[in-house]
């Protein structure tokens, strides 16, 4: 899996953005004595030894670091294990074996107290289903965990005012929820979890159950947002095309194991199986691949414009096509390092594949 | 092809081998019956025998009655306190002082009352509520039941609050400590439902005297249970994703339990207030034997006199006290479930509550207007009404015309019907039923409730009460086998037409409002006592449940598969048939079930009109305080509801797992 990975070119490798939240070798199993069971294997065991042991493996061997300010995709469809995961991570659910490390620090070690801390000041969640207080109104909903922390009123209701104009939801602040719709609903919930202004910020399906047409509008909403908070996103969610959107890396989990961690990018480029590649089958790649990905060493023809290598193939395609003429992909520092053909952005929108080296 | 036919054989083979178990042990009973000369001590518990399990009771009911009088004592002062005050305020006037310098507080006024009754109703439910409440309570102070149900409102009032908070923490500690729920809560639940009213009188009035402390010890025992379900079933209902919030906000154990959970699981809750209040009436009702005062006590006395007509408004002041308490809870607990709406907030307390406010200055000023005017301080003569006469005049009426009648139908249901099935039970041999029943517990479930069935049996047979429990066995099923003939067929009706479930609902709601006491006045008049009033007051107490859960089965079956069943080309008739009636059996069991533990405890309470059973033993032990006696009863009654209970759930369980 690596091998072929590295062969693209990679953001996510040349990351040096500090690690914000590390799984090493996370386990979740049910059944009983699984503690004993994966301890005495030294954390290692196969799909036929836990089924043979009777248990139940909801997450296994997840090793994976995500980075301070990145948004990170959690992926799988309903019983691959990424709720259980996201939960180990905040620890709802109590891993069975393996470290889960905020900022270097074993989560697992640290006391309750320690913990009930940490949660409320430096964690936020986002729930599919909102998870609102029905007793309480949006401006209490929102002010609830201000006000689990003891601080008083007028200092609490302001806080809450604030992230109540940050989401949108001014003039809602006396309706309860069952007066408001389900996108509403899920301004609240996620008003609620930036109230306390956590450095982390796990969002569990957030806008599956929302219609589809406001589901792309939270999801703009989520990006305008995080322009602005530049918080540590963990994202979980079944929508391949919504992680795609929003990731900056995706992760892929199929029966509890993380099958493949990459860009989108790196996912629809190089699948690490065939499970992967069927996700990505569908995928619009103009939208997923950037100008590098296609970029080919410069044969020395006159170029039609220049281009950013991130930049993705359907944001420049229109005009590529129009002017005929390759185009010059540059690096940061507006060198160029390549270009990009007319032919080979045809090709990938028709979906031709002329290369023959990839599957 | 081989595997499926050796695996259908196998099922079928286990029915068989149960029908030759069955028909051999049948031959068994059958033949023990009729050796009963030879074999007298396998028919007939043995009286040399009986282990004096009563005698036990009572030695234990007095070694605790002379060594813990100073803790009976010292609860009767502390919750004499606020109960003397609740029945001061509604019914009796507050009175300081002793002879010619006693100063007198008036009770909160009637006319105050009805209107804080009207405009509780109007805040909860609307203006049509409000009438609903508000006539009822006018209604009981015009036909002159004022002061009486203001006692009986009294008890409720302090009796009510005791059980919400008692069943809240016992429900919470339940749902923290699943060992504490299925060791204790679970159990002792279960027995507290199948236990008698009766029997829970007798320790009280043991302990406590016959007193209105006693009587409201009884009711807040009895009425207790459903607010521990519903806590237990609210809190584990709320979503796992609000309780993850919760955690996730940093709550602690305490700020989650008490600011998110409970609140949460709030219309939950509310719904075990509801029944908290309704079995509290009932209870109150029933505890006017040992002191409660109030609507009960002027039924029973009535009763005891014969004086049908006076029975008949106690009832039904009784009855309109329960419709207004129930209608009043449910819309509030209705409220709670629909979830909360926005309004506009104001700081000023009688703008925010302005029926609350209205309510408290109109007590207020009626209540000081008493002072000066009688009329506002006890209902003036001149308005009641008293419908005695009316009630008396029609039950002569009806004798006079149709004596002949009713006489032949009493007769011919006697001699027909009871005393075959009663001689037949009475003589049914303790041996043999502690053997079929504990067969039918192992076939159901195993061998755990085989020995639970067949010891629960025994002890009725050892105690020396066999022929009493059979004696209520028979009554009890008689009522609930025509409960069911009855209620079945109404609940299948109801559930192919909307239009006749909308003529039943509210019938049943009210039926299943009323207090037990309520159905005994009117068939007293016309059966006067014995087993045929008993069974038909048990009829119409237990049909409930069976026209309830058999129209709830039928409706409740999804209607994709009725759709499924129609587009293969079932006729209406097979569609009921063959796919909404076996979907719904389950459910309708369970209809059965609780007819006949409802019917259980109504004919216990019939031993008022002259049965012959252990309800008549509780009864007879009441009046003599005989403590041990009436429990070892209870406990019977109680034993015979769990074998019921135990062995219907097993069947009802084993039917849903095949349903899937």
């Amino acid at each position: 899996m690596t091998d072929r990975t590295e062969q693209v070119p990679s953001q996510s490798g040349k990351d040096d953005r500090p690690v914000k939240l590390a799984c090493r070798n996370v386990w979740k199993l049910f059944g009983s004595n699984a503690a004993n069971f994966i301890r005495e294997r030294d954390g290692k065991a196969s799909m036929a030894e836990i089924a043979a042991a009777g248990l139940v493996g909801a997450v296994r061997a997840v090793d994976l670091e995500i980075r301070q300010g990145e948004i990170f995709i959690i992926m799988g469809l309903s019983g691959s294990g990424k709720s259980t995961l996201v939960r180990c991570m905040s620890r709802l659910v109590e891993p069975t074996h393996g470290k889960v490390e905020f900022e270097g620090k074993d989560l697992l070690k640290i006391s309750d107290a320690a913990l009930i801390e940490l949660r409320r000041h430096r964690m936020g969640m986002v729930f599919q289903n909102f998870a609102l207080l029905p007793h309480l109104n949006v401006l209490e909903n929102i002010a609830f965990p201000l006000s689990i922390q003891g601080q008083d009123r007028p200092t609490r209701e302001a806080r809450a005012r604030e992230v109540i104009e940050l989401v949108g939801l001014r003039g809602r602040e006396q309706f309860y929820p069952r007066e408001l719709s389900g996108g509403q609903q899920q301004r609240v919930g996620i008003a609620r979890s930036l109230a306390t202004k956590p450095e982390i910020w796990f969002l569990d399906e957030p806008f599956s159950a929302l219609d589809p047409l406001i589901r792309r509008e939270m999801q703009d909403e989520l990006m305008r947002l995080q322009t602005m908070l530049h918080k540590t996103i963990v994202f979980i969610t079944h929508d391949f095309d919504e992680a795609i959107r929003l990731a900056d890396r995706i992760a892929i989990m199929k029966d509890g194991e993380v099958i493949q961690i990459g860009t989108p990018e790196e996912l629809v480029v190089n699948p690490a199986t065939d499970y992967v590649a069927e996700f990505t089958r569908d995928v619009d790649r103009a939208k997923v691949i950037s100008a590098r990905g296609l970029m080919r060493a410069c044969d020395g023809s006159e170029h039609g414009g220049t281009v950013a290598s991130d930049a993705k193939i359907s944001s420049f395609s229109a005009s590529i096509v129009a002017a005929g003429k390759p185009f010059a992909v540059v690096n940061g520092t507006g060198k160029p390092i390549g270009e990009v053909t007319p032919q080979a952005v045809i090709d990938l929108l028709a979906g031709i594949d002329r290369s023959g080296t990839s599957a | 092809m081989t595997v499926t036919a050796s695996a259908s054989e196998a099922r079928t083979r286990p029915v068989q081998v149960w029908l030759l178990v069955w028909a051999s042990a049948l031959a068994i009973v059958l033949v023990t019956f009729l050796l009963q000369d030879s074999l007298p001590w396998a028919v007939n518990y043995p009286s040399s025998a009986v282990v004096p399990v009563a005698d036990w009771v009572s030695a234990l009911m007095g070694w605790i009655k002379s060594n813990l009088s100073w803790l009976t004592r010292s609860i009767t002062a502390v919750l004499g306190v606020p109960l003397d005050f609740a029945l001061n305020l509604l019914a009796k006037n507050f009175k300081f002082g002793h002879g010619a310098d006693t100063v007198i507080l008036p009770r909160l006024s009637w006319v105050g009352v009805c209107a804080a009754a009207y405009l509780a109703g109007h805040a909860v439910g609307g203006r049509k509520l409000g009438i609903l409440v508000g006539g009822c309570f006018l209604y009981i102070a015009l036909f002159g039941q004022w002061t009486s149900a203001m006692l009986t409102l009294a008890l409720i009032s302090i009796a009510v609050p005791f059980c919400i908070v008692t069943g809240l923490f016992a429900g919470i500690w339940a749902w923290r400590k699943p060992w504490a729920e299925r060791l204790i809560v679970s159990p002792a639940l279960d027995l507290m439902q199948t236990i008698p009213t009766f029997a829970y009188l007798i320790p009280m009035l043991l302990l406590f005297g016959n007193s209105p402390v006693s009587a409201m010890i009884a009711t807040a025992i009895f009425a207790t249970p459903p607010m521990v379900r519903a806590t237990m079933l609210g809190l584990s209902r709320v979503p796992s994703e609000i309780d993850d919030f919760s955690e996730m906000a940093g709550c602690t154990a305490r700020q989650k339990l008490w600011r998110v959970l409970l609140p949460s699981a709030r219309p939950t809750l509310m719904v075990g207030v509801n029944q908290v209040i309704m079995l509290a009436l009932n209870m109150v009702i029933i505890a006017s034997m040992i002191g409660a005062g109030g609507l009960g006590y002027d039924v029973l006395l009535a009763l005891r006199a014969l004086k049908v007509g006076e029975a008949m408004e106690a009832g039904l002041a009784i009855v309109a006290l329960a419709i207004a308490l129930d209608r009043l809870s449910q819309a509030i607990a209705h409220n709670n479930a629909k979830g909360h709406v926005h309004q506009e907030t104001n700081p000023v307390f009688w703008r925010r509550y302005p029926n609350l406010a209205l309510a408290i200055a109109i007590l207020v000023v009626t209540t000081l207007l008493g002072l000066f005017l009688p009329a506002f301080a006890a209902v003036p003569k001149a308005i009641t009404f008293t419908t005695a006469p009316l009630w008396k005049a029609a039950v002569n009426w009806v004798t006079i015309n149709f004596f002949d009648m009713i006489e032949a139908f009493r007769v011919a249901l006697i001699l027909n019907v009871l005393n075959p099935v009663r001689a037949f039970c009475e003589g049914f041999p303790w041996l043999g039923a502690v053997f079929l029943l504990g067969l039918a517990g192992y076939q159901l479930s195993g061998l755990r409730l085989a020995a639970l069935v067949a010891v629960l049996t025994a002890f009725c047979a050892v105690t020396g009460l066999w022929e009493k429990t059979m004696a209520t066995v028979y009554l009890c099923g008689i009522s609930a086998f025509i409960a069911c003939l009855i209620g079945i067929p109404i609940g299948l009706m109801a559930s192919r037409s909307d239009r006749f479930e909308k003529i039943v609902t509210p019938v049943i709601d009210t039926l299943q409002v009323l207090p037990s006491f309520c159905f005994i006045i009117p068939v007293v008049m016309l059966f006067r006592v014995g087993d045929v009033t008993a069974m038909i007051a048990t009829v119409a107490f237990a049909v409930v449940p069976a026209i309830r859960y058999t129209n709830h089965g039928i409706r409740q079956v999804p209607p994709a598969l009725i759709e499924a069943a129609k587009v293969s080309g079932c006729t209406p008739r097979q569609t009921f048939f063959r796919v909404q009636l076996p979907l719904a059996l389950p459910e309708i069991m369970l209809g059965v079930n609780q007819t006949i533990l409802m019917a259980l405890a109504m004919i216990i309470i019939c031993a008022m009109v002259g049965t012959r059973d252990l309800g008549q033993e509780v009864f007879i032990a009441l009046s003599k305080a005989d403590s041990g006696r009436g429990i070892v009863a209870g406990l019977a009654i109680a034993f015979i509801g769990i074998v019921a209970d135990r062995l219907f759930n097993a069947w009802t369980a084993k039917a849903r797992a095949r349903l899937g």
